[in-house]
Protein backbone atom coordinates (compact mmCIF):
# COMPACT_ATOMS: atom_id res chain seq x y z
CA UNK A 1 0.00 0.00 0.00
CA UNK A 2 3.03 2.22 0.49
CA UNK A 3 2.72 2.55 -3.37
CA UNK A 4 -0.35 4.50 -3.09
CA UNK A 5 0.03 8.37 -4.71
CA UNK A 6 -3.69 9.73 -4.43
CA UNK A 7 -4.63 12.02 -6.77
CA UNK A 8 -5.96 15.47 -4.59
CA UNK A 9 -7.70 17.23 -7.49
CA UNK A 10 -9.48 15.90 -10.53
CA UNK A 11 -8.17 15.19 -13.57
CA UNK A 12 -8.98 13.51 -17.06
CA UNK A 13 -5.53 11.69 -16.94
CA UNK A 14 -5.34 8.09 -16.53
CA UNK A 15 -5.19 6.43 -12.82
CA UNK A 16 -4.73 3.27 -11.42
CA UNK A 17 -6.91 1.83 -8.51
CA UNK A 18 -5.83 0.24 -5.53
CA UNK A 19 -8.04 -1.82 -3.42
CA UNK A 20 -8.60 -2.22 0.11
CA UNK A 21 -9.22 -6.00 0.08
CA UNK A 22 -8.49 -8.74 -1.61
CA UNK A 23 -9.27 -9.49 -5.45
CA UNK A 24 -9.24 -13.00 -5.91
CA UNK A 25 -5.82 -14.19 -7.65
CA UNK A 26 -5.69 -14.54 -11.54
CA UNK A 27 -5.09 -18.08 -11.12
CA UNK A 28 -8.01 -18.93 -9.01
CA UNK A 29 -10.53 -17.64 -11.77
CA UNK A 30 -12.77 -20.11 -13.41
CA UNK A 31 -15.06 -20.06 -16.04
CA UNK A 32 -17.61 -19.22 -13.81
CA UNK A 33 -15.80 -16.22 -13.33
CA UNK A 34 -14.71 -16.00 -16.81
CA UNK A 35 -18.60 -15.22 -17.35
CA UNK A 36 -19.05 -12.55 -14.51
CA UNK A 37 -15.92 -11.03 -16.24
CA UNK A 38 -17.18 -10.87 -18.86
CA UNK A 39 -14.64 -9.46 -21.27
CA UNK A 40 -11.83 -11.79 -19.96
CA UNK A 41 -8.96 -8.66 -20.42
CA UNK A 42 -10.94 -7.43 -17.43
CA UNK A 43 -9.00 -10.20 -15.05
CA UNK A 44 -6.03 -7.96 -15.25
CA UNK A 45 -8.11 -5.35 -13.53
CA UNK A 46 -7.47 -5.65 -9.62
CA UNK A 47 -10.95 -3.77 -9.26
CA UNK A 48 -12.77 -6.37 -11.42
CA UNK A 49 -11.17 -9.38 -9.76
CA UNK A 50 -12.21 -7.80 -6.32
CA UNK A 51 -16.46 -7.46 -7.89
CA UNK A 52 -15.99 -10.92 -9.25
CA UNK A 53 -15.96 -12.80 -6.08
CA UNK A 54 -19.92 -11.95 -6.65
CA UNK A 55 -19.63 -13.07 -10.66
CA UNK A 56 -23.31 -12.79 -11.09
CA UNK A 57 -23.68 -9.66 -10.26
CA UNK A 58 -20.54 -8.39 -11.90
CA UNK A 59 -22.01 -10.12 -15.17
CA UNK A 60 -25.24 -8.65 -14.72
CA UNK A 61 -23.79 -4.82 -13.63
CA UNK A 62 -21.46 -4.69 -16.18
CA UNK A 63 -24.22 -5.56 -19.22
CA UNK A 64 -26.46 -3.10 -17.57
CA UNK A 65 -23.27 -0.66 -18.36
CA UNK A 66 -22.37 -1.48 -21.54
CA UNK A 67 -25.93 -1.29 -23.13
CA UNK A 68 -26.84 2.39 -20.98
CA UNK A 69 -23.87 3.66 -22.29
CA UNK A 70 -22.26 1.47 -25.53
CA UNK A 71 -25.71 1.13 -27.74
CA UNK A 72 -25.99 4.02 -29.17
CA UNK A 73 -28.48 2.88 -31.99
CA UNK A 74 -30.71 5.56 -30.91
CA UNK A 75 -31.00 8.27 -28.57
CA UNK A 76 -28.55 10.52 -26.44
CA UNK A 77 -25.01 10.78 -27.97
CA UNK A 78 -22.31 9.02 -26.80
CA UNK A 79 -20.74 12.24 -25.04
CA UNK A 80 -23.92 13.26 -23.53
CA UNK A 81 -24.27 9.88 -21.82
CA UNK A 82 -20.06 10.08 -20.60
CA UNK A 83 -21.09 13.95 -19.57
CA UNK A 84 -24.17 12.81 -17.30
CA UNK A 85 -21.42 10.32 -15.84
CA UNK A 86 -18.50 12.34 -15.08
CA UNK A 87 -21.43 15.19 -13.35
CA UNK A 88 -22.42 12.60 -11.57
CA UNK A 89 -18.58 11.41 -10.74
CA UNK A 90 -17.63 15.24 -9.60
CA UNK A 91 -20.77 15.86 -8.03
CA UNK A 92 -20.59 12.77 -5.58
CA UNK A 93 -16.94 12.92 -5.80
CA UNK A 94 -15.50 10.06 -7.44
CA UNK A 95 -11.82 11.45 -8.98
CA UNK A 96 -11.29 8.04 -10.48
CA UNK A 97 -14.48 7.31 -12.30
CA UNK A 98 -14.78 11.54 -13.25
CA UNK A 99 -11.13 10.76 -15.04
CA UNK A 100 -12.28 7.83 -16.48
CA UNK A 101 -15.49 9.56 -17.81
CA UNK A 102 -14.44 13.00 -18.63
CA UNK A 103 -11.51 11.64 -20.99
CA UNK A 104 -14.69 9.79 -23.07
CA UNK A 105 -17.01 13.08 -22.76
CA UNK A 106 -13.85 15.03 -24.09
CA UNK A 107 -12.89 11.80 -26.98
CA UNK A 108 -16.76 11.83 -28.27
CA UNK A 109 -17.41 15.31 -28.00
CA UNK A 110 -14.44 17.31 -28.57
CA UNK A 111 -14.93 19.70 -26.31
CA UNK A 112 -11.88 18.69 -23.85
CA UNK A 113 -12.03 22.24 -22.55
CA UNK A 114 -15.70 22.25 -21.60
CA UNK A 115 -15.24 18.96 -19.81
CA UNK A 116 -12.16 20.45 -17.92
CA UNK A 117 -14.54 23.26 -16.75
CA UNK A 118 -16.78 20.62 -15.33
CA UNK A 119 -13.74 19.11 -13.19
CA UNK A 120 -12.28 22.20 -12.23
CA UNK A 121 -14.96 24.81 -10.90
CA UNK A 122 -17.67 21.61 -10.56
CA UNK A 123 -20.87 20.95 -11.11
CA UNK A 124 -21.69 24.76 -11.23
CA UNK A 125 -19.42 25.34 -14.88
CA UNK A 126 -21.73 27.28 -17.43
CA UNK A 127 -21.33 24.69 -20.53
CA UNK A 128 -24.18 25.99 -22.84
CA UNK A 129 -28.03 25.25 -22.55
CA UNK A 130 -27.69 21.63 -23.65
CA UNK A 131 -24.85 20.22 -21.24
CA UNK A 132 -26.18 22.28 -18.35
CA UNK A 133 -29.72 20.84 -18.46
CA UNK A 134 -27.46 17.47 -18.44
CA UNK A 135 -25.49 18.48 -15.69
CA UNK A 136 -27.91 19.79 -13.56
CA UNK A 137 -30.41 16.82 -13.73
CA UNK A 138 -27.36 14.16 -13.22
CA UNK A 139 -26.75 16.38 -10.17
CA UNK A 140 -30.58 16.56 -8.99
CA UNK A 141 -30.49 12.41 -9.59
CA UNK A 142 -27.07 12.53 -7.54
CA UNK A 143 -28.67 13.85 -4.32
CA UNK A 144 -30.51 11.83 -1.49
CA UNK A 145 -33.24 12.54 -1.29
CA UNK A 146 -33.72 12.72 -4.88
CA UNK A 147 -34.17 16.14 -6.53
CA UNK A 148 -34.70 15.30 -9.66
CA UNK A 149 -38.23 16.92 -10.97
CA UNK A 150 -40.51 18.42 -13.31
CA UNK A 151 -38.30 21.60 -13.68
CA UNK A 152 -35.17 18.78 -14.42
CA UNK A 153 -37.77 17.57 -17.75
CA UNK A 154 -38.50 20.63 -19.23
CA UNK A 155 -35.30 21.92 -19.01
CA UNK A 156 -33.83 18.76 -20.76
CA UNK A 157 -37.18 18.95 -23.63
CA UNK A 158 -36.33 22.83 -24.01
CA UNK A 159 -32.43 21.88 -24.91
CA UNK A 160 -33.59 20.13 -27.35
CA UNK A 161 -33.52 16.32 -25.82
CA UNK A 162 -36.82 13.93 -26.62
CA UNK A 163 -38.44 11.56 -23.86
CA UNK A 164 -35.78 8.95 -25.33
CA UNK A 165 -33.14 10.79 -24.96
CA UNK A 166 -34.24 12.12 -21.10
CA UNK A 167 -34.13 8.22 -20.50
CA UNK A 168 -30.51 8.01 -21.31
CA UNK A 169 -29.39 10.63 -19.20
CA UNK A 170 -31.83 8.76 -16.22
CA UNK A 171 -30.12 5.76 -16.99
CA UNK A 172 -26.40 7.05 -17.75
CA UNK A 173 -26.96 9.32 -14.61
CA UNK A 174 -28.39 6.55 -12.09
CA UNK A 175 -25.37 4.09 -13.24
CA UNK A 176 -23.10 5.99 -12.12
CA UNK A 177 -24.53 6.31 -8.44
CA UNK A 178 -24.04 2.83 -8.68
CA UNK A 179 -20.15 2.73 -10.27
CA UNK A 180 -18.90 5.64 -7.49
CA UNK A 181 -20.10 3.93 -4.36
CA UNK A 182 -18.36 0.81 -5.68
CA UNK A 183 -15.15 2.35 -6.69
CA UNK A 184 -15.09 4.96 -3.67
CA UNK A 185 -15.58 2.05 -0.78
CA UNK A 186 -13.70 -0.80 -2.16
CA UNK A 187 -9.96 0.85 -2.78
CA UNK A 188 -8.46 4.02 -3.89
CA UNK A 189 -7.54 5.89 -7.30
CA UNK A 190 -3.45 6.34 -7.27
CA UNK A 191 -1.54 8.44 -9.78
CA UNK B 1 -43.24 -7.66 -25.33
CA UNK B 2 -41.28 -8.73 -22.15
CA UNK B 3 -42.77 -9.30 -18.86
CA UNK B 4 -43.06 -6.37 -16.08
CA UNK B 5 -39.79 -6.26 -14.40
CA UNK B 6 -39.14 -4.79 -11.37
CA UNK B 7 -38.67 -1.46 -12.45
CA UNK B 8 -41.59 -1.19 -14.50
CA UNK B 9 -43.34 -2.74 -11.32
CA UNK B 10 -41.73 -0.14 -8.65
CA UNK B 11 -43.00 2.95 -11.59
CA UNK B 12 -45.85 1.99 -12.45
CA UNK B 13 -44.75 1.18 -15.84
CA UNK B 14 -47.75 -0.70 -17.85
CA UNK B 15 -46.89 -2.73 -20.96
CA UNK B 16 -47.60 -0.58 -24.41
CA UNK B 17 -46.96 2.40 -22.99
CA UNK B 18 -44.28 4.87 -24.42
CA UNK B 19 -42.12 4.12 -21.39
CA UNK B 20 -41.97 0.74 -22.57
CA UNK B 21 -41.66 1.04 -26.06
CA UNK B 22 -38.37 3.25 -24.79
CA UNK B 23 -37.39 0.83 -22.20
CA UNK B 24 -37.70 -2.04 -24.88
CA UNK B 25 -34.85 0.02 -27.27
CA UNK B 26 -32.05 -0.77 -24.26
CA UNK B 27 -32.93 -3.73 -24.16
CA UNK B 28 -30.36 -5.55 -22.73
CA UNK B 29 -30.29 -2.73 -20.25
CA UNK B 30 -33.13 -3.73 -19.17
CA UNK B 31 -32.72 -7.62 -18.63
CA UNK B 32 -29.53 -6.90 -16.62
CA UNK B 33 -31.01 -4.35 -14.16
CA UNK B 34 -33.05 -7.30 -13.48
CA UNK B 35 -30.71 -9.84 -13.42
CA UNK B 36 -28.89 -7.74 -11.17
CA UNK B 37 -31.69 -7.25 -9.06
CA UNK B 38 -32.30 -11.41 -8.78
CA UNK B 39 -28.78 -11.75 -8.50
CA UNK B 40 -28.94 -10.13 -5.47
CA UNK B 41 -32.05 -10.88 -3.54
CA UNK B 42 -32.19 -14.54 -4.90
CA UNK B 43 -28.71 -15.43 -5.36
CA UNK B 44 -26.85 -18.71 -5.69
CA UNK B 45 -25.48 -19.22 -2.65
CA UNK B 46 -26.75 -16.69 0.36
CA UNK B 47 -23.78 -17.99 2.69
CA UNK B 48 -21.49 -14.78 2.93
CA UNK B 49 -24.82 -12.59 3.46
CA UNK B 50 -28.24 -13.93 4.28
CA UNK B 51 -31.59 -13.24 2.35
CA UNK B 52 -32.61 -12.16 5.84
CA UNK B 53 -29.36 -9.39 5.69
CA UNK B 54 -29.99 -8.54 2.18
CA UNK B 55 -33.49 -7.72 2.81
CA UNK B 56 -32.67 -5.38 6.18
CA UNK B 57 -30.18 -3.72 4.33
CA UNK B 58 -32.25 -3.12 1.28
CA UNK B 59 -35.15 -1.53 4.24
CA UNK B 60 -33.00 0.82 5.17
CA UNK B 61 -30.61 1.93 2.58
CA UNK B 62 -34.35 2.83 0.41
CA UNK B 63 -36.03 4.09 3.31
CA UNK B 64 -33.10 6.62 3.86
CA UNK B 65 -33.95 8.21 0.01
CA UNK B 66 -37.51 8.30 1.69
CA UNK B 67 -40.81 7.09 1.73
CA UNK B 68 -41.61 5.50 -1.42
CA UNK B 69 -42.97 2.35 -3.74
CA UNK B 70 -39.55 1.40 -4.44
CA UNK B 71 -39.02 1.73 -0.20
CA UNK B 72 -42.35 -0.29 0.54
CA UNK B 73 -41.59 -2.76 -1.51
CA UNK B 74 -38.39 -3.76 0.32
CA UNK B 75 -40.21 -3.02 3.98
CA UNK B 76 -42.63 -6.20 2.48
CA UNK B 77 -39.41 -7.96 1.16
CA UNK B 78 -38.02 -7.98 5.07
CA UNK B 79 -41.51 -8.46 6.32
CA UNK B 80 -42.11 -11.56 4.36
CA UNK B 81 -38.31 -12.98 5.80
CA UNK B 82 -39.16 -15.53 8.88
CA UNK B 83 -36.25 -13.44 10.26
CA UNK B 84 -36.63 -10.36 9.10
CA UNK B 85 -40.41 -9.25 10.24
CA UNK B 86 -38.92 -8.57 13.90
CA UNK B 87 -35.96 -6.08 12.24
CA UNK B 88 -39.29 -3.80 10.78
CA UNK B 89 -39.65 -1.31 13.80
CA UNK B 90 -36.11 -1.20 14.93
CA UNK B 91 -35.28 0.03 11.12
CA UNK B 92 -37.87 2.16 11.07
CA UNK B 93 -36.60 4.02 14.21
CA UNK B 94 -32.40 3.71 12.66
CA UNK B 95 -34.48 5.43 8.99
CA UNK B 96 -36.09 8.20 11.15
CA UNK B 97 -32.28 8.86 13.40
CA UNK B 98 -30.42 8.32 9.95
CA UNK B 99 -31.89 11.05 7.60
CA UNK B 100 -30.23 13.94 6.29
CA UNK B 101 -29.22 15.19 2.89
CA UNK B 102 -26.40 14.25 0.85
CA UNK B 103 -23.81 13.62 -0.81
CA UNK B 104 -21.70 15.25 1.78
CA UNK B 105 -17.73 14.87 2.79
CA UNK B 106 -14.10 15.29 2.37
CA UNK B 107 -12.01 15.25 -0.54
CA UNK B 108 -8.30 14.82 -0.62
CA UNK B 109 -6.78 17.19 1.61
CA UNK B 110 -5.38 19.85 -1.53
CA UNK B 111 -7.29 21.98 -3.42
CA UNK B 112 -10.40 20.49 -3.32
CA UNK B 113 -10.37 20.89 0.68
CA UNK B 114 -12.71 23.82 0.49
CA UNK B 115 -15.78 22.08 -1.24
CA UNK B 116 -15.38 19.83 2.21
CA UNK B 117 -19.14 19.39 3.46
CA UNK B 118 -19.76 18.21 6.94
CA UNK B 119 -22.68 15.71 7.95
CA UNK B 120 -24.21 13.44 9.78
CA UNK B 121 -21.78 10.33 11.20
CA UNK B 122 -24.38 7.61 11.55
CA UNK B 123 -23.95 5.37 14.23
CA UNK B 124 -26.64 2.97 15.31
CA UNK B 125 -28.33 4.06 18.49
CA UNK B 126 -27.00 1.18 21.46
CA UNK B 127 -30.58 0.55 22.74
CA UNK B 128 -30.79 -1.07 18.75
CA UNK B 129 -27.54 -2.93 18.84
CA UNK B 130 -28.61 -6.09 20.46
CA UNK B 131 -31.69 -6.02 18.19
CA UNK B 132 -29.88 -5.73 14.92
CA UNK B 133 -26.64 -7.88 15.94
CA UNK B 134 -22.87 -6.64 15.28
CA UNK B 135 -22.85 -7.91 11.47
CA UNK B 136 -25.92 -5.67 10.65
CA UNK B 137 -24.83 -2.89 13.28
CA UNK B 138 -21.73 -2.54 11.36
CA UNK B 139 -23.48 -3.12 7.73
CA UNK B 140 -26.14 -0.09 8.37
CA UNK B 141 -23.40 2.39 9.52
CA UNK B 142 -21.14 1.37 6.19
CA UNK B 143 -24.41 1.51 4.24
CA UNK B 144 -25.46 4.82 5.60
CA UNK B 145 -21.78 6.29 4.64
CA UNK B 146 -22.24 4.53 0.74
CA UNK B 147 -25.82 6.45 0.37
CA UNK B 148 -24.85 10.00 1.86
CA UNK B 149 -20.79 10.57 2.05
CA UNK B 150 -19.65 7.76 -0.04
CA UNK B 151 -16.24 10.28 -0.58
CA UNK B 152 -15.65 9.80 3.30
CA UNK B 153 -15.07 5.83 2.86
CA UNK B 154 -11.67 4.64 3.85
CA UNK B 155 -9.95 1.33 4.38
CA UNK B 156 -10.74 1.42 8.19
CA UNK B 157 -14.19 1.15 7.15
CA UNK B 158 -13.27 -2.45 5.18
CA UNK B 159 -11.23 -3.50 8.90
CA UNK B 160 -14.35 -2.06 11.07
CA UNK B 161 -16.58 -4.75 8.25
CA UNK B 162 -14.43 -7.39 8.41
CA UNK B 163 -14.32 -6.99 12.10
CA UNK B 164 -17.67 -7.35 12.58
CA UNK B 165 -18.03 -10.70 10.74
CA UNK B 166 -18.46 -10.14 7.57
CA UNK B 167 -16.02 -12.02 4.80
CA UNK B 168 -13.96 -10.25 2.06
CA UNK B 169 -17.01 -11.57 -0.50
CA UNK B 170 -19.64 -10.70 1.35
CA UNK B 171 -18.59 -7.22 1.49
CA UNK B 172 -18.35 -7.27 -2.13
CA UNK B 173 -21.89 -8.34 -2.55
CA UNK B 174 -22.82 -6.20 0.52
CA UNK B 175 -21.39 -2.97 -1.37
CA UNK B 176 -22.91 -3.86 -4.86
CA UNK B 177 -26.63 -4.33 -2.90
CA UNK B 178 -26.12 -1.03 -1.48
CA UNK B 179 -24.52 0.72 -4.58
CA UNK B 180 -27.54 -1.23 -7.19
CA UNK B 181 -30.02 0.39 -5.01
CA UNK B 182 -28.62 3.95 -5.43
CA UNK B 183 -29.22 2.86 -9.11
CA UNK B 184 -32.44 1.43 -8.68
CA UNK B 185 -34.49 3.83 -6.29
CA UNK B 186 -33.12 7.08 -9.10
CA UNK B 187 -34.01 5.11 -12.41
CA UNK B 188 -37.37 4.43 -10.58
CA UNK B 189 -37.99 8.03 -9.53
CA UNK B 190 -36.77 9.58 -12.86
CA UNK B 191 -38.93 7.18 -15.13
CA UNK B 192 -41.89 8.46 -12.83
CA UNK B 193 -41.03 11.83 -12.79
CA UNK B 194 -40.93 11.51 -17.06
CA UNK B 195 -44.02 9.55 -17.19
CA UNK B 196 -45.63 12.01 -14.70
CA UNK B 197 -44.60 15.16 -17.46
CA UNK B 198 -46.03 13.23 -20.21
CA UNK B 199 -49.50 12.96 -18.58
Amino acid sequence: MSTVNPPVVFTQDELGWVSWIDPLPEAELTERHFAGLVDRARAKSEYFRLLVRDPEVLEARTKTDKDIFYNVADGLPRAERELAAAATSRYNGCIYCASVHARFASTYSKRREDVQRLLDEGVGADLGERWNAVVKASVALAETPIAFGPDNIAELRRAGLDDAEIVDVINGASFFNWANRLMLSLGEPSK
Amino acid sequence: MAPKDIIDTLAGIEPGSTLDAIRARRLQARENAQKSYLSLFEPIDAGDFSLAERAAVAAFVTGLHGESPVAAFYREKLAANADGAALIEPIQVEIARGKTSGPYGAFPAGPLSVENKAGLIYRVSAERKPQLGARLVAAFEHAHLLVFRPRDAASADMKALLAAGWSTTGIVTFSQLVAFLSFQVRVVSGLRTLAAASA
